[in-house]
């Protein structure tokens, strides 16, 4: 099984005969097979050449490089191999149509919703207090089937996303209370946290894209291509509040990240080096948990979950069948 | 002469006899990732399909996935469990091969595994018969939409398990 490989200290990489060598400040040497990678996620300040990169293109591996703050700033998304000219003209038509478009969006932010809601209920059983924020978030789904147009789609999914952030006050045990969302930069702990996950979250599904004939430029729920792989951040929706939410329900509720692991500089809070590693390990296990699917009727993991939700958008497109969004059913 | 020649790669005519959705498919050019056995093979014979450069190609197909002697085409293959499928594909390189004037009667699968050959003898009326498939093959390229999935438990073994269910 191919895995990812985040690297967060500074070091050199190249490619050395078949294989992947890191080269660490202090002299230390690893080397990688190269059949066991997936994918790269760079977050240390890493060397690198053009050797490297044609050797990535060759063997099909994407590399995320994110920055100083742990945000993602770009892809290397090596050359596509699994060309479809059928598939592409679909992918487009699809969004061209606004029935079809909006079809697809909706579908995203009814399996988004029910994931978040899922997550809702999980804690309630545990936390008194919660039974307001699902009963609002239940009422705003349930404007889902009689929107007509994205933007209307977009203002529900804004309010629901409000109201399940706003609940984490009433589930997580936060140092400091959760006001509202913001994005550039994260202005406290819980930002801190969503951003990087979603980060992550936003290069996984890309990596995952890469395997399958879809575009990740043409989206449905977002508009396309807008300086973004935007199909990534559809696909990211619906599996968001089931492994990001997840590991920062649990890295804050165990206590296994705290203040000391955040950094703060002017106005943007960050993780430390030590706690995008701990937040790491979390999300790349999580990634690799396994459920059975209903259909296969064997194990997969989150991340081949994601493979076939790109499967799913595709068939719609080709017109095999109509999309469902993976909704958790526990 | 070659004009004669179908478009029909062997691949898709193998594929025409296991499962039609994965014909429809792969002529659409949605091919799966995973690198399974069967999937490598099939991307070999379609690389090297017979509208090139034949001869070349042809020896070079031959040499890697199956042989020609004085008996005929042969092909080798690694388990028996899509028997008919391979007879079809045999048959079709053999369908080939005459369209471009060499003359073979014969077609020879080998299973190693199995220490076993089958011969099958080329008549007219398999050619006949191939023809009209050539006919069902393109009319399943064609369709607007994709087959049904077979659900099957050859599903279990195809590299398109995780698209067909997911
Ligand atoms: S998984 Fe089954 S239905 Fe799908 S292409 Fe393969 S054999 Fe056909």
């Amino acid at each position: 099984m191919k895995r990812n490989y985040y690297l967060l200290k500074n070091s050199r990489i190249r490619r050395k005969d078949n294989t992947i060598c890191l080269e660490y400040e202090n002299g230390e040497k690893k080397n990688l097979p190269i059949e066991d990678v997936e994918a790269f996620y760079l977050f240390g300040e890493m060397d690198l050449n053009t050797k490297l990169l044609n050797f990535l293109s060759q063997e099909k591996i994407p590399l995320h490089v994110f920055n100083y703050y742990g945000y993602y700033s770009g892809s290397y998304y090596p050359r596509e191999y699994l060309n479809s000219g059928f598939v592409l003209v679909n992918q487009v038509e699809a969004y061209k149509n606004p029935e079809k478009r909006l079809e697809i969006a909706r579908e995203l932010i009814t399996g988004a919703s029910h994931n978040i809601l899922c997550n809702l209920k999980y804690y309630q059983n545990r936390r008194a207090g919660l039974e307001g924020h699902i009963e609002e978030i239940e009422k705003y789904k349930n404007k889902l089937p009689e929107v007509s147009c994205i933007m209307e789609l977009m203002a529900w999914e804004g309010h629901i996303r409000d109201r399940y952030y706003e609940s984490f006050n009433d589930f997580l045990d936060l140092p400091e209370p959760y006001k509202k969302r913001v994005k550039r930069p994260p202005d406290n702990m819980l930002n801190a946290l969503i951003s990087f996950g979603n980060s992550l979250m936003y290069a996984t599904v890309l990596g995952e894209i890469y395997h399958t004939q879809l575009n990740p430029t043409i989206s449905y729920l977002h508009e396309p291509g807008n300086r973004r792989f935007s199909l990534s951040l559809d696909i990211s929706e619906v599996f968001k509040p089931l492994i990001v939410d997840h590991v920062i329900f649990k890295l804050i509720n165990t206590r296994m990240l705290s203040e000391k692991d955040f950094d703060q500089d002017a106005n943007c809070c960050y993780l430390s080096e030590n706690g995008r590693k701990i937040f790491i390990r979390e999300y790349d296990e999580r990634l690799s948990t396994t459920i059975k699917h209903r259909h296969l009727k064997r194990n997969v993991s989150y991340r081949r979950l994601i493979r076939m939700e790109c499967y799913k958008i595709e068939k719609t497109i080709v017109g095999d069948a109509e999309y469902k969004a993976f909704q958790a059913w526990w | 002469m070659s004009s004669n020649l179908p478009d029909i790669t062997a691949t898709e005519f193998n594929y025409f006899h296991i499962c039609q959705r994965k014909l429809w498919l792969f002529s659409h050019d949605i091919e799966m990732e995973r690198e399974s056995d069967a999937v490598l093979m099939g991307k070999l014979i379609h690389e090297n399909s017979y509208q090139r450069e034949k001869k070349e190609i042809l020896i070079d197909g031959l040499v890697k996935i199956d042989f020609m002697d004085g008996e005929g085409v042969h092909e080798v293959k690694k388990s028996d469990s899509m028997e008919d499928a391979h007879v079809w594909q045999v048959l079709y390189y053999v369908y080939i091969l005459r369209k471009k004037g060499v003359e073979v009667n014969k077609g020879v699968i080998n299973y190693p595994k199995q220490k076993r050959t089958v011969e099958i003898e080329y008549t007219p009326e398999k050619e006949a018969e191939i023809e009209r498939k050539l006919v069902e093959v393109e009319k399943v390229r064609q369709s607007q939409d994709p087959p049904a999935t077979l659900v099957s438990k050859i599903c279990r073994k195809c590299a398109y398990e995780e698209f067909c269910f997911a």
